[in-house]
């Protein structure tokens, strides 16, 4: 450190502090040009779109406080999807419990196989077959899946998130979010068949 | 095609979808499903399921929450 001028150290921090408060509003922009994707994946984790809100406001609050510990350059998403999701779940123990007992799955070829059986199997070769299931009966079936497999079939199947990034952000090992995804997969087919097709 | 190339075209076709095969797996699936129009059906059908599933369960942010979120704002624009 230079000793000739008093006022250099202050320089540097004045320079500091208008440097730090940039990046700051360049994180914050950041992070509110996300916060439809965020809300979209909130909103099928929990039950109501009030409860989506109040965990997306909890998501910022805590990321604006702690813009300091994202890295620049990585999955901005991911990182606020993880702090998320770690709120959800600290929310979650309190009132929701896994059940004991896990719906049993079919086969992935189940939900095809029933609508073949209901419509002939040429069905299957419209362009629009899958809308003879209800949008409202997919919004149903999600929200009847154990919170883990939820977790991760919204992550996937509706952020698009990689199964690398699901990993990260639910702080689970790969093979757990393929098997949670595999089979939450199934779990939802099976409850749109019985709430579609009978 | 035998059952059991059906089974094996079953158990590859979500990872063929999430595009997560090995290239020799991918090489399995895609000569089944050539030959396979039960199958082919079947992952058409998945496909169309999870771009189904994608845009009935999205559901854009309420209108007034960005505002609410704007106002946790730390940092400020002010005097840059």
């Amino acid at each position: 450190m230079s000793e000739s001028g008093a006022t250099e150290p202050e320089e540097d921090a004045g320079r500091r502090i208008a440097i730090d408060a940039r990046e700051r509003v360049r994180f914050e922009e950041e992070a509110l040009g996300l916060a439809d994707q965020v809300y979209r994946v909130a909103r099928r984790m929990v039950g109501t779109r009030e409860e989506a809100e109040e965990l997306v406001q909890d998501t910022y609050a805590r990321a604006f406080r702690s813009w300091k510990s994202f890295t620049p350059g990585t999955n901005m998403r991911a990182w606020l999807l993880r702090i998320l999701t770690n709120l959800n779940t600290d929310r979650g123990r309190k009132i929701q419990r896994t059940p004991d007992q896990q719906p049993l799955e079919e086969s992935d070829y189940y939900l095809a196989n029933r609508l073949a059986a209901v419509e002939g199997e040429q069905a299957l070769e419209q362009e629009q077959v899958v809308e003879r299931l209800s949008q409202g009966g997919v919004v149903n079936a999600l929200a009847e899946l154990p919170h883990d497999f939820r977790d991760v079939v919204v992550l996937v199947d509706l952020g698009e998130f990689s199964y690398a990034d699901a990993a990260q952000i639910l702080d689970i090992p790969i093979g757990t979010v393929m098997s949670r995804l595999h089979r939450g997969r199934r779990i939802l087919k099976k409850t749109l068949a019985e709430e579609s097709l009978t | 095609m035998s059952d059991a190339d059906c089974e094996k075209c079953e158990e590859l076709l979500q990872g063929y979808l999430d595009r997560d095969l090995k290239p020799e797996e991918v090489a399995v699936a895609e000569g089944h499903l050539n030959g396979c129009q039960y199958c082919r059906r079947r992952y058409r059908f998945e496909a169309q399921l999870r771009r189904y599933i994608r845009t009935s369960a999205s559901e854009r942010m309420p209108a007034g929450l960005m505002a609410k979120l704007s106002e946790l704002r730390g940092g400020t624009a002010d005097g840059l």
